[in-house]
């Protein structure tokens, strides 16, 4: 489904800021895939969903979606394959927009934007179901104002905005990182309501090691812009954090970062 | 005679200005509030198409057609801005420098080479003369200027309802967001920059008619007059903000207060070199009343 091949990152080269984000990075995503991804801040993890969506062109190497190479593609043309949820809650709406305008953004992408006016009656009916199941009680609230909405409710219509196109895949940056942990618990629920109905290939970066053991089918680990740990099935799941913590200091050498790992997996 | 028959005979003037401004605020309304960019394309394309205009019909082209081109000419304008910004990486407020710049040179030329060029109501079929502004009949122009501020209003409002609109509205208020969902965020500012410049000079057409005159200078200034509207109006309009085509209207109503306040000021002594400091001081009360208001209103939560 997604194949990255070998690409390579670097930020500010030349200069005193350089820094290689993706270091000759590949990953094979099956379809259906449900991977999270895990790394000490700085790893690459951002970069490479980035890298994914075309928010900046990689140096070196592929990307294939459905066998389709999207290397060249600017950012916008890649939406029309991939959903996209940022750490940043204020990133994925539009706040000065309703809740209703932002999901028909959403439902129309990938096609041609008309000069056809207004939202269907049919449309908002749809938009209500799948608002109720989120169970925040938004599907009353088509009319309101994004801006007027949580951090919580915005990231899962942000969820929502994202799968409502059924994605071939669904990037998730930290999604839940910028909420209260109530908050947090009850979007990535919806995460894996909405993935698992739709059979979405997905890539969930999270700080929680143990939401990254108890979500998903595969874990990966970066490091230093590579993946350093690949784990799947039964071994996945047999996975504790203390394995988790093993595993990072080993790859990476490093006590310093473990802390870094340690701490934030606690706090997230 | 007095103070206010003297303001009273001032009204319909400043109304009719307010009205011809209104349009072009409401230009600039599009790029400052819903594209959240400051266009300087506008101090030029205003004076683009006053200079458009007066030429085509001095040349004996009707008044309607010189319209129309200069809502082509003042798209055109807008295009070039978002061209040195989107194709060429120039920041959004200097491109719009760039661009008024040059068009100061391209509407001497368009001008052939004056500084001015009138157009006499006497002469030529005007479709609006600030002579007739106390007429009690249809050479009136205000009723031809309030017909065009609600066709203006109705198309804005039924455009930003379209698929395409509500890009364009993400695109200015998210552009991350808008690219996610797929939508060309750069083809959005180009289009939004050549509405808002064609409304923009489209209004200049109407100001040199009404003026019987364009000048090289009539645009001096013009975004801080779009902006001051643009913010009285929300000012005044704050309560019943919530419709967008009420909002739009607020812009418009804006001009008119704008123009009233110069008038009084006027009245009170002041002389038109002051226009100027006076337009920039009006703009500059009714951004900070808010800001302090609004920090007030922090403190005594606060305290
Ligand atoms: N746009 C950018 N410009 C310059 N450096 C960047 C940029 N984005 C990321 N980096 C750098 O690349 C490295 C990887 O960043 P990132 O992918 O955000 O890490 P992670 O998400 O794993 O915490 C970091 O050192 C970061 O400072
Ligand atoms: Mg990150």
């Amino acid at each position: 489904m997604l194949s990255i091949r070998n690409i390579s990152k670097t930020f500010n080269p030349g200069t005193v800021n350089e820094k290689k984000a993706l270091d000759n990075l590949s990953l094979e995503l099956k379809e259906g895939d449900f991977v999270t991804v895990i790394g000490g801040n700085g790893a690459g993890k951002s970069t490479l969903l980035n890298a994914i969506a075309g928010v900046y062109p990689v140096d070196k190497g592929k990307i294939f979606a459905d066998r389709i190479d999207v290397t060249r593609l600017p950012e916008f043309k890649r939406a029309s394959f991939l959903g996209r949820v940022f750490q940043d809650p204020m990133m994925g709406t539009s706040p000065d927009m309703l809740i209703e305008e932002n999901l028909a953004l959403a439902a129309r992408r990938g096609q041609r934007r008309t000069l056809k006016w207004g939202i269907t009656e049919v449309e908002r009916e749809n938009y209500r179901e799948m608002l109720k199941r989120l169970n925040l009680g938004l599907e009353d609230r088509l009319s309101t104002k994004v801006g007027l909405l949580s951090g919580g409710q915005r990231q899962a219509l942000t969820l929502l905005m994202a799968v409502i196109k059924k994605p071939k895949v669904l990037l998730l940056d930290e999604h839940t990182a910028a909420l209260d942990p109530k908050t947090a618990a009850k979007v990535l629920e919806i995460s894996d309501q909405v993935v698992n109905e739709n059979r979405l290939t997905t890539m969930m970066v999270t700080h929680n090691m143990r939401d990254a053991i108890a979500h998903g089918n595969r874990l990966i680990m970066m490091n230093a812009g590579r993946i350093v740990v690949d784990v799947s099935g039964e071994e996945k799941k047999n996975l504790t954090v203390k394995d988790l913590m093993d595993m990072f200091s080993s790859a990476s050498g490093s006590d310093e970062a473990n802390d870094v790992l340690l701490l934030s997996g606690k706090n997230a | 005679m007095s103070f206010f028959t003297s303001l009273l005979n001032a009204t319909p003037g400043a109304v009719a200005q307010g009205l011809v401004w209104g349009i072009m605020a409401l230009g600039v309304y599009l790029t400052y509030r819903i594209m959240h960019i400051a266009d300087l394309t506008v101090d030029g394309s205003i004076a683009t198409g006053g200079a458009v205009c007066v030429m085509l019909i001095r040349a004996g082209i009707n008044p309607i057609v010189a319209m129309l081109v200069t809502l082509a000419v003042g798209a055109l304008a807008g295009l070039i801005t978002a061209l040195l910004h989107t194709k060429c990486g120039i920041p959004d407020i200097l491109a719009g420098i760039l661009t008024q710049l040059s068009l100061y040179s391209i509407n001497l030329r368009i001008m052939g080479g004056k500084a001015n060029q009138t157009v006499s109501v006497d002469k030529y079929n005007l479709l609006i003369s600030q002579r007739y502004v106390r007429a009690m009949n249809l050479t009136n122009p205000i009723p031809l200027l309030l017909l065009l501020i609600v066709i203006t209003i109705a198309a804005m409002y039924w455009f930003f309802g379209t698929e395409k609109g509500c890009s364009i509205r993400a695109t200015g208020t998210n552009p991350n967001m808008a690219r996610a969902q797929g939508i060309n965020t750069k083809n959005d500012i180009i289009i939004g920059l050549m509405i808002s410049n064609a409304l923009v000079a489209f209004s200049g057409g109407l100001l040199a008619q009404y003026q019987g005159a364009s000048d090289i200078n009539m645009g001096r200034g013009a975004i801080v007059i779009g902006l001051a509207a643009v913010v009285i109006g929300e000012g005044v309009l704050k309560k019943i903000s919530g419709n967008f085509a009420l909002r739009l209207l607020g812009v418009v109503i804006g001009a008119i207060i704008y123009y009233l306040v110069l008038q009084i000021t006027l009245q009170l002594g002041l002389n038109t070199n002051d226009l100027k400091l006076i337009s920039a001081m009006i703009v500059a009360a009714f951004l900070a009343v808010p800001y302090w208001t609004k920090k007030n209103a922090k403190g005594g939560k606060n305290a």
